[in-house]
């Protein structure tokens, strides 16, 4: 199995930093604004974004949830392994709010699907974003693009994009991975 | 990795520890769920589920019904009132017809021990046992457990002390709370009239107390079951008046008692009787949590089994 790492701590930083930039260009105090992490690993990044805009750029009173899209995803009984969920964290209503959801690596759509059905249970939107850390190219099963991107890349179908966290893995690190 | 060691959820004896950690590790996320403003997942949109009560039910019949629904499966519904069961026909042959409707699960109370048992040997479909004469009722016992666990704010009932109130040799209730607690590492004990409390029962390694104030004391949880008058053919105690004085939980008991324990009741209550109203409604009691987290657990116990399904 080769890796090869494609973002480093250091730049993952600088990403993250542009990240929440641009989130303030679009959302300005975030008044209206609400953001949602895909869990489980999406609340990484959301968490660490929230970190940031509210320490270095003084946003107050941001309200960031975090949603489970296991009972929503259409691979339901069709892979040997089973799903196992985690828990949705989402104490407000997102009607006329402006949503982002904030998930690491966008690779078939297919979750981001999951997601915007699984927000209908909790309000009608203004509108909804998509931000990832990582967007894989060609390699889209629905419709489905970000607003926000970190980084394009260019994996083929072998190849596995894995984030790892200093929480859970000691370093910021995205590495490409080949089965 | 995560999947129920059953194929059908027949009794609490059947399963393991990790299985009701599962369980009730599921139910935690369903019970968020139901509390969303839209309070459903579609999940089980391809699935259809036969709901089959040949015995009276409302509580648990309503709460299936409503788990099912959570999920977005298909539901029919059955009641042996208005059947053919009336006319003769055999339990297989009924269900066999309701699976040729293309049933994946079916929902099953019966008045005969052991019936779910024996419709998983006969029948290709995922039974869920809702109560088998005095035997089981595994979902009870589950969610009597979850909302245990949620009452004294705790992830497990090792070391904790739960007392089974009242008519031990009719319900199917405390059978399947005893496994389930005991799976659990809970202790045990029943407490009732000697008439009421099966012979051997200590088998079963649970104790036995005939003094109700001695075993409030004992325990951190009261499980109170109701006084089954129709499973009764002959007289167990003199009257109802005495068994109220001697087993009835009022409210100066559980004053006096120089602890606050919980109190529970699988319902339906028959109010004086077993539990006085002060208490029933009182704030130790847990009765409408209980039926709330009857809806999450059975959600839970419907959707890992539906899991094993393939397409």
């Amino acid at each position: 199995m080769s890796r090869k790492t494609l973002l480093t701590s250091k730049e993952i930083e600088i990403i993250l930093h542009r990240l929440a930039c641009q989130l303030i260009e679009n959302h300005n105090d975030f008044s209206n604004t609400v953001l949602i992490g895909l869990q489980p690993r999406g609340s990484y990044l959301a968490e660490r974004l929230v970190t940031i805009l509210e320490q270095e750029y003084g946003i107050k009173n941001l309200q960031l949830g975090l949603l489970d899209i296991t009972f929503y995803r259409d691979d339901f009984r069709r892979n040997d392994e089973p799903l196992e969920a985690t828990p949705t964290k989402i104490d407000f209503l997102i009607e006329h709010k402006k949503v982002v959801i904030i998930d690491d690596v966008l690779y078939s759509g297919r979750s981001v699907r999951a997601a915007l059905t699984a927000l209908q249970a909790y309000g009608r939107p203004e509108n909804i974003e998509l931000l990832v850390l990582i967007d894989r190219r060609f390699s889209r099963h629905l419709p489905i693009q970000p607003n926000y991107r970190g980084r394009q890349v260019d994996a083929i179908n072998q190849e596995k994009v894995v984030v790892h966290w200093k929480e859970t893995h000691n370093e910021d690190a995205i590495i490409l991975e080949n089965k | 990795m995560k999947q129920l060691s059953v194929e059908h959820l027949l009794g609490i004896k059947y399963l393991n520890p990790n299985d009701l950690e599962l369980i009730f590790e599921t139910a935690s996320h369903f019970k968020e769920v139901i509390n969303r403003p839209i309070k459903k997942v579609p999940s089980l949109r391809d699935i259809t589920i036969a709901n089959l009560f040949f015995e009276n039910s409302t509580r648990t019949k309503l709460s299936f019904e409503l788990a099912e629904k959570r999920l977005s499966a298909d539901v029919i519904n059955f009641s042996a009132g208005q059947s053919s069961v009336k006319k003769g026909e055999t339990l297989i042959d009924t269900v066999n017809n309701i699976l040729s409707m293309k049933v994946d699960i079916v929902v099953m109370r019966h008045s005969n021990v052991g019936a779910g048992v024996f419709l998983s040997k006969h029948v290709d479909a995922k039974i869920v046992n809702a109560g088998d004469g005095t035997h089981e009722h595994p979902t009870q016992a589950l969610l009597d457990s979850f909302s245990m666990r949620e009452a004294l704010n705790t992830n497990s009932l090792k070391g904790k002390k739960i007392v089974i109130v009242g008519d031990v040799l009719h319900s199917r209730v405390a059978l399947s709370n005893i496994f389930a607690l005991q799976l659990q590492g809970a202790e045990v004990k029943v407490c009732g009239p000697t008439t009421l409390i099966p012979r051997y029962i200590s088998s079963l390694g649970v104790g036995v107390e005939t003094n109700l104030k001695k075993a409030l004391e004992w325990c951190d949880v009261a499980n109170v079951l109701r006084v089954q008058h129709e499973r009764m053919a002959i007289k167990y105690f003199p009257s109802t008046r005495e068994y109220t004085q001697l087993f009835g939980i009022n409210k100066e008991i559980l004053d006096n008692l120089g602890k606050k324990i919980v109190i529970m009741h699988p319902g339906p209550i028959n109010r004086g009787v077993e539990l006085t109203s002060d208490v029933a409604d009182s704030d130790q009691s847990i009765i409408l949590n209980q039926v709330e987290n009857g809806v999450a657990v059975r959600m839970a116990v419907i959707y890992l089994l539906a899991q094993q399904i393939k397409r």
